[in-house]
């Protein structure tokens, strides 16, 4: 078979036009929804429950109709506990599928490498993850707890059970180094005394040394804000060592992601945390949740507070997308600062609008039998750390994450 | 007192974990001079094998000990036939080889498991010396490693066997003129450090999260320890294994673990700066 030019000119445009036509109709229809989780990698026992999240809410919402007529398009990458993949996977997001507005990152370090992003390519970001605190930014919306809202429950209440030197075990990266910082200030202002403060990077899987030195220092409490999981070895030794029953232990990251169920229940029971869901919570909202969950997933085992986060992070969204009947960004953040709050799972969540964050519901709960046992529940907390700093209304150009001085 | 009985512990154990991360490299590379970059994953597989045999029902103490050695010794038979027989003596083509070869089981690894943390629970509890509780799986590692220095020691030294694979791999031909055929004994010796790395794995899969990338955890400390080590075998391993140990865990009780970890790595720069043939070429000359 002979081509010449002019034909094949001719049948290639022919076919450009073709492939082109069905992408220019589609373009108008669906609304794209961008999602950069870890499901892979270390971090994959937080990402991969969040993607189901993520996924099930743009299900129910579809099933509801859509929103503003439309079908809402899942467009997620998989970042494989890879720090770099976040900035590419970003680029991707924002200049080529162009989405409106993007949903993820786990680790404060993944949100910070792609925030800026967001911020100059104007697309709307939600972080849905607990974490240190502080980020000024009118582009991002965060409806994790933070530490004012977490660490200040959690410190009064272990320090109550035990005693009052604290020792603190953290993750060696922005989350572990503010959180640590914050735990320190909460020791003190409940008159205790922080005896010993010890950071580790993400791989260290040997704690050993660390127990000695725990109990060298004549400690009450051990507050872990411990991340991933090389650092789940560390509640497995420290269980091995028999200290379990001789020190208490508090974090504010063990079970996000569900590591109470990968702990034995004799490794785990007692352990305190102070989390905006558990499993174990007994509401309408929750039982319907989880019943919706297991329909698409079979059971609802994996369910976790990222997962729950990142649920209601997308249906804010959606209400705020509904609420100001257009795409446009400016209209959506308008009608988020609008005091706008959704009920989730966990309880009604609000959107703060001086800072972006959200006024939640705090549970102080203990691990029991592979369980979060709920003990008391804080009704519709404040971020105060972040509302102390950080006022959009009053100056919307700040770009900054602020930090606690001690 | 019972500070410094603890400190003790740790440090023995610090030396003893070095010890059985590097004894399966000492006999691959230290004796048969084979580079092999896969042995973080030839560990990573025995911690594999215990976890899915206890998952089966196997008494956790047989699926470390006997096992999680000999599946991995017969993976690492399996690899010698197929590729490394054809690369002795090519240093550089055996290091891309099993470099591949890392990649390929961290790949099925993650195909088989996925690519997620597991773990089990150590099977000895913790008990207590004085005022403090230390973790007693750490004497099992100690006494796993001094058995097994033991055990090496009389196998090399001792027996006929040892005389043979010591000799192969001093002069091959040699050998082979008196009716040994190297490249039996190049095979048997590549299993018995395919074993050596899967026992490893196995033993301290406990005390860890595993997960299909866990090997690389272990690569760089295990070559510092056989390359600072030198020439002999056993000798070199528990001089260096000791120095670095030591070194780390008083890093580590004096500042924090990073710090140790930052130790160890200075102090074998310093060590191949002033030995650059490892310690052995200097002391303990001709010993195992």
């Amino acid at each position: 078979m002979t081509v010449n030019r002019r034909a094949f000119l001719g049948t290639t445009a022919a076919l450009t036009g073709a492939a082109m036509l069905p992408g220019f109709a589609l373009a108008g229809e669906t609304i794209k929804l961008g999602s950069v989780l870890d499901t892979s990698g270390i971090f994959d026992a937080y990402g991969k429950p969040m993607d189901m999240a993520m996924r099930l809410a743009v299900s129910q919402i579809n099933a509801a109709g859509g929103l503003l007529g439309k079908q809402v398009e899942v467009i997620a990458y998989d970042t494989q506990s890879d720090m770099a993949l976040y900035s590419q996977y970003a680029q991707q997001l924002t200049r080529q599928d162009k989405v409106d507005v993007v949903q993820g990152g786990i680790l404060s370090a993944s949100r910070e490498a792609i925030r800026q992003t967001m911020r100059k390519t104007k697309t709307l970001y939600f972080y849905n993850v607990l974490y240190e605190g502080g980020v000024c930014d009118r582009n991002i919306f965060i409806n994790g707890v933070t530490p004012a809202q977490q660490v200040a429950a959690l410190v009064p209440y272990a320090m109550g059970k035990s005693g009052k030197k604290v020792y603190i075990l953290a993750a060696d990266y922005n989350y572990g180094q503010i959180t640590a910082r914050w735990i320190q200030k909460f020791v003190t202002d409940n008159g205790g005394e922080t005896v010993g403060v010890d950071f580790f990077p993400l791989d260290v899987s040997d704690f050993g040394s660390t127990i000695a030195k725990i109990q060298t220092a004549g400690t009450d409490l051990v507050i872990a804000p411990l991340v991933g999981g090389a650092h789940l070895s560390f509640f497995r030794q420290w269980a091995a060592a028999g200290m379990k029953d001789r020190i208490p232990l508090a974090s504010t990251t063990l079970g996000v992601g569900n590591e109470h169920k990968v702990l034995t229940a004799a490794e785990g029971n007692g352990i305190m945390v102070a989390y905006n869901y558990s499993q174990e919570l007994d509401t309408p909202a929750n039982a319907a949740f989880k019943a919706a969950w297991a329909a698409a997933y079979g059971d609802s085992k994996a369910i976790h507070e990222l997962a729950v986060s990142n649920y209601q992070g997308v249906m804010t969204w959606a209400k705020a997308v509904a609420q100001a009947g257009s795409l446009d960004r400016e209209a959506i953040i308008t009608a988020l600062e609008s005091g706008l709050s959704i009920d989730g799972p966990a309880g009604k969540v609000t959107v703060d609008p001086k800072t972006h964050h959200a006024v939640l519901d705090v549970h102080l709960m203990e691990f029991e039998n592979q369980g979060m046992k709920v003990i008391e529940t804080l009704p519709q907390r404040q971020p105060i750390d972040t509302q102390s700093v950080c006022d959009l209304a009053a100056n919307p150009g700040d770009n900054t994450q602020y930090e606690i001085d001690i | 007192m019972d500070l410094s009985v603890v400190i003790l512990v740790e440090m023995l154990y610090a030396v003893a974990s070095l010890v059985l991360i590097s004894s399966g490299l000492a006999v691959v590379f230290g004796m048969m001079k084979v580079i092999n970059l896969a042995h973080g994953e030839f560990m990573m597989m025995g911690g594999y094998v215990t976890i899915t045999a206890v998952g089966l029902g196997v008494n956790i103490f047989v699926a470390m000990l006997i096992i999680a050695p000999l599946v991995v010794g017969l993976i690492g038979l399996v690899v010698e036939r197929l590729v490394i027989r054809h690369l002795y003596g090519r240093l550089v083509d055996t290091m891309l080889a099993t470099w591949g070869l890392s990649l390929l089981f961290i790949g099925l690894a993650t195909m088989i498991f996925g690519n997620t943390t597991t773990g089990i629970s150590t099977p000895i509890p913790g008990f207590t010396v004085g005022n403090y509780q230390i973790n007693g799986y750490n004497f099992f590692i100690i006494v796993v490693a001094v058995v097994l220095v033991i055990a090496m020691l009389v196998v090399l030294k001792s027996t006929r066997l040892g005389l043979i694979a010591r000799g192969t791999m001093q002069r091959p031909d040699m050998a082979a003129a008196l009716g040994y055929s190297p490249d039996r004994i190049y095979m048997a010796t590549f299993f018995c450090g395919s074993a050596l790395s899967g026992l490893a794995g196995a033993v301290l899969a406990p005390l860890v999260g595993l997960v299909p990338t866990s090997g690389g955890a272990y690569i760089a400390k295990a070559f510092i320890t056989v390359i600072a080590g030198g020439p002999s075998l056993v000798a070199g391993l528990i001089s260096s294994a000791s120095l670095f140990g030591v070194v780390n865990q008083v890093f580590t009780f004096a500042i924090s673990p990073v710090f140790g970890e930052v130790a160890l790595l200075v102090s074998a720069v310093i060590l191949l700066r002033l030995l650059p043939q490892g310690v052995t070429a200097k002391f303990f000359k001709g010993k195992m």
